[in-house]
């Protein structure tokens, strides 16, 4: 496996932010109710995340250690605002359904966590695919989430009825609790259950 | 009996270690245990001389619950002739009704067999399918684990039917005791390592999901009927689990719905095993003369209660009748006797040190009243003031540990 692709593989699965690390928690419990919801949340942190860290390796060398935090929180806020206004201008239904999560990436811990462990100790390519590989392996996890979220709680796909719900005229009652962010924290615990069992070496120690 | 033994003894090689169906051994272990007591005796030492293990523990809690079980069927049927004779004839679409004209039952509230069998008819098919599909996920966990099948679940089983509405639909029934025994138990280890209580897991599960069954003024009374169920409607207590406490609900306007004596004895809907303040008292008596059931907590919930509920009484609001919701009534309506009794004292998710017990009977007692009479979503409590402490008793009992170990070290001089 080439070095590059290796970066990018491996934050999906054996070193994923969200089921590995445990970081992001937050907004993925806040946005997930609907998959449309976290494939925008997906991207938006694919943008915020790949850039920051790119341009944070860029100019790594030149920032003094004290006031790093400083620096690197100028950068990830700018390309935040970025983000939600693209969101707002292109997309302004969901920037509403979104509310204030797009403005909140910025205190999402995996951006901060690559910035801080990744981009400024490596060069910006690799830093750029590092990027891009955790903000898909969050992308996963948020999808895997959404998609379930949306199918039990109101049993549909991306808006598109699967499960016809029973007041309009189907078999399926819409389970509430789906549609609740608790869930969200049941089916990321579920979704590490699995994955550790598949890869015990991802446990921790007792 | 002789012939089990011989059979269970003639077929024991084929699951010990080696034998062709070791991977099944749980399921032997557990039959065996379940007709004989065990052939397994502990070899090391520390040996306690009491008869005193998991399985005596459950079943002492199932007897006590068996009050409880009789009043629910009883009461169940009960309500549901009451509800049916105030439909008109014809309006029935329920197999029960039918299947009791063969057997020449009619549906009659002042007629003793006809309420329990009444009441049979909703009670077992919610206990049948919840011993089937929780204990198919016990053994499932057992076999994958190859550990022996517990005896926790019987207790769980029993719970579970007696805190659900006798509306329920079947399939919702086997999805709360899933998520009860899987998410409630099984992912923390199984039993005896469960933070939460799985019965009320499983509840609160439904409770969430699926609202339209399980909380609102219909579902408390089973009829089949067309029109049925709205008779409470008209500021009725839609009492228990909801326990709520409908529309205008000061004393005076409550007594005129369901007098203290009825709700004391249990006639009047709700969850079916909730409704019968005596029937928990009775089981109350069990767990504590058998130490089972601590007094400690039952106490400390009771007071808790008493309280704050005093204090809202004086305290008082021209808005909000419940805040003179004296604290006789709040025994008696809702969950709570049930909950003190059965589910609070659950030795595995109560807080274990003596003083613990106390902080958490309290904690309980307060957020029960907090959430009847300051929370208009919810009108019912005991199920979130359990699961709540629940969540504490392990900090409290940390706490405790922690003031006892100082106090040794102040007491030896360091």
């Amino acid at each position: 496996m080439g070095k590059y692709s290796k970066i990018i593989l491996d934050p999906l699965v054996d070193k994923n932010p969200v089921t590995f690390h445990i970081l992001g928690i937050c907004s993925a419990l806040a946005v997930t109710s609907k998959l449309e919801t976290s494939i925008v949340m997906s991207l938006a942190v694919l943008f915020v995340l790949s850039l920051s860290n790119l341009s944070i390796s860029i100019i790594r060398n030149f920032i003094p250690g004290s006031i790093r935090i400083l620096i690197e929180m100028t950068i990830i806020a700018s390309l935040v605002i970025i983000a939600d206004q693209l969101i707002k201008a292109f997309a302004f239904e969901l920037s509403k359904e979104l509310s204030v999560y797009v403005g909140l990436i910025i205190t999402n811990c995996i951006i901060m966590g690559r910035a801080e462990a990744y981009a400024s100790k490596n060069p910006p390519l690799q830093s750029l695919f590092d990027g891009i590989g955790n903000a898909l392996g969050y992308s996963c996890v948020l999808i895997v989430v959404g998609g379930i979220r949306e199918l039990l709680g109101s049993g549909k796909i991306l808006g598109v009825n699967i499960l016809r719900p029973i007041n309009e005229g189907g078999w399926y009652e819409p389970n509430g609790l789906f549609l609740l962010s608790p869930s969200a924290f049941i089916l990321i615990g579920l979704l590490i259950w699995v994955v550790r069992t598949l890869k015990p070496e991802q446990s921790e120690e007792e | 009996m002789r012939f089990l033994l011989k059979i269970l003894n003639s077929n024991r090689t084929h699951f010990e270690k080696s034998g062709r169906l070791q991977r099944l051994s749980p399921l032997f272990e557990a039959t065996e245990s379940f007709l004989f007591s065990g052939s397994e005796v502990t070899s090391s030492s520390p040996h306690v001389r009491d008869g005193l293990d998991l399985k005596r523990m459950m079943i002492i809690v199932v007897i006590a619950a068996i009050p409880a079980v009789l009043m629910a069927i009883y009461n169940t049927g009960l309500q549901a002739n009451l509800a049916t004779s105030k439909v008109a004839l014809g309006d029935f679409n329920s197999w029960r009704i039918s299947l009791m004209e063969v057997f020449y039952l009619s549906a009659d509230s002042k007629c003793f067999i006809s309420n329990i069998f009444h009441g049979s008819l909703f009670f077992f098919p919610v206990y049948i399918v919840t011993v089937v599909v929780g204990g198919a996920w016990e053994v499932l966990f057992a076999l994958i684990r190859r550990r022996d099948i517990n005896e926790g679940f019987l207790v769980t089983s029993i719970l579970f039917p007696l805190i659900l509405p006798p509306d329920i639909p079947l399939w919702q029934v086997a999805l709360g005791i899933s998520f009860g025994v899987v998410i409630g138990k099984e992912v923390f280890g199984g039993v005896g390592m469960n933070i939460l209580n799985p019965a009320l897991t499983g509840r609160v599960f439904l409770f969430f999901a699926y609202p339209a069954e399980i909380s609102g003024n219909s579902v408390w009374v089973g009829v089949d009927a067309v029109s049925s169920a709205t008779w409470l409607g008209d500021g009725g207590v839609d009492a228990v689990s909801s326990a709520t406490p409908l529309s205008a609900f000061a004393d005076s306007t409550l007594s005129n719905i369901v007098t203290w004596t009825d709700a004391f004895l249990g006639f009047m809907p709700g969850s079916m095993g909730e409704t019968s303040t005596l029937a928990c008292l009775i089981g109350a008596f069990i767990l504590i003369i058998t130490g089972v059931g601590s007094w400690r907590i039952m106490v400390s919930v009771l007071i808790g209660m008493t309280t704050l509920s005093l204090l809202l009484n004086i305290i008082g609001s021209e808005t909000n009748p419940l805040f003179s919701l004296s604290p006789l009534w709040h025994l008696v309506l809702g969950g709570f006797a049930f909950g003190v009794v059965y589910m609070a004292t659950d030795p595995v998710t109560a807080a274990m040190t003596e003083g613990g017990k106390v902080v958490y009977g309290l904690l309980i007692g307060f957020l029960v009243v907090l959430v009847r009479v300051l929370n208009p979503a919810f009108p019912e409590g005991m199920m979130f003031a359990i699961l709540f402490a629940n969540v504490f008793a392990p900090i409290i009992d940390r706490v405790f540990i922690n003031l006892n170990i100082k106090r040794r070290a102040i007491r030896n001089g360091n």
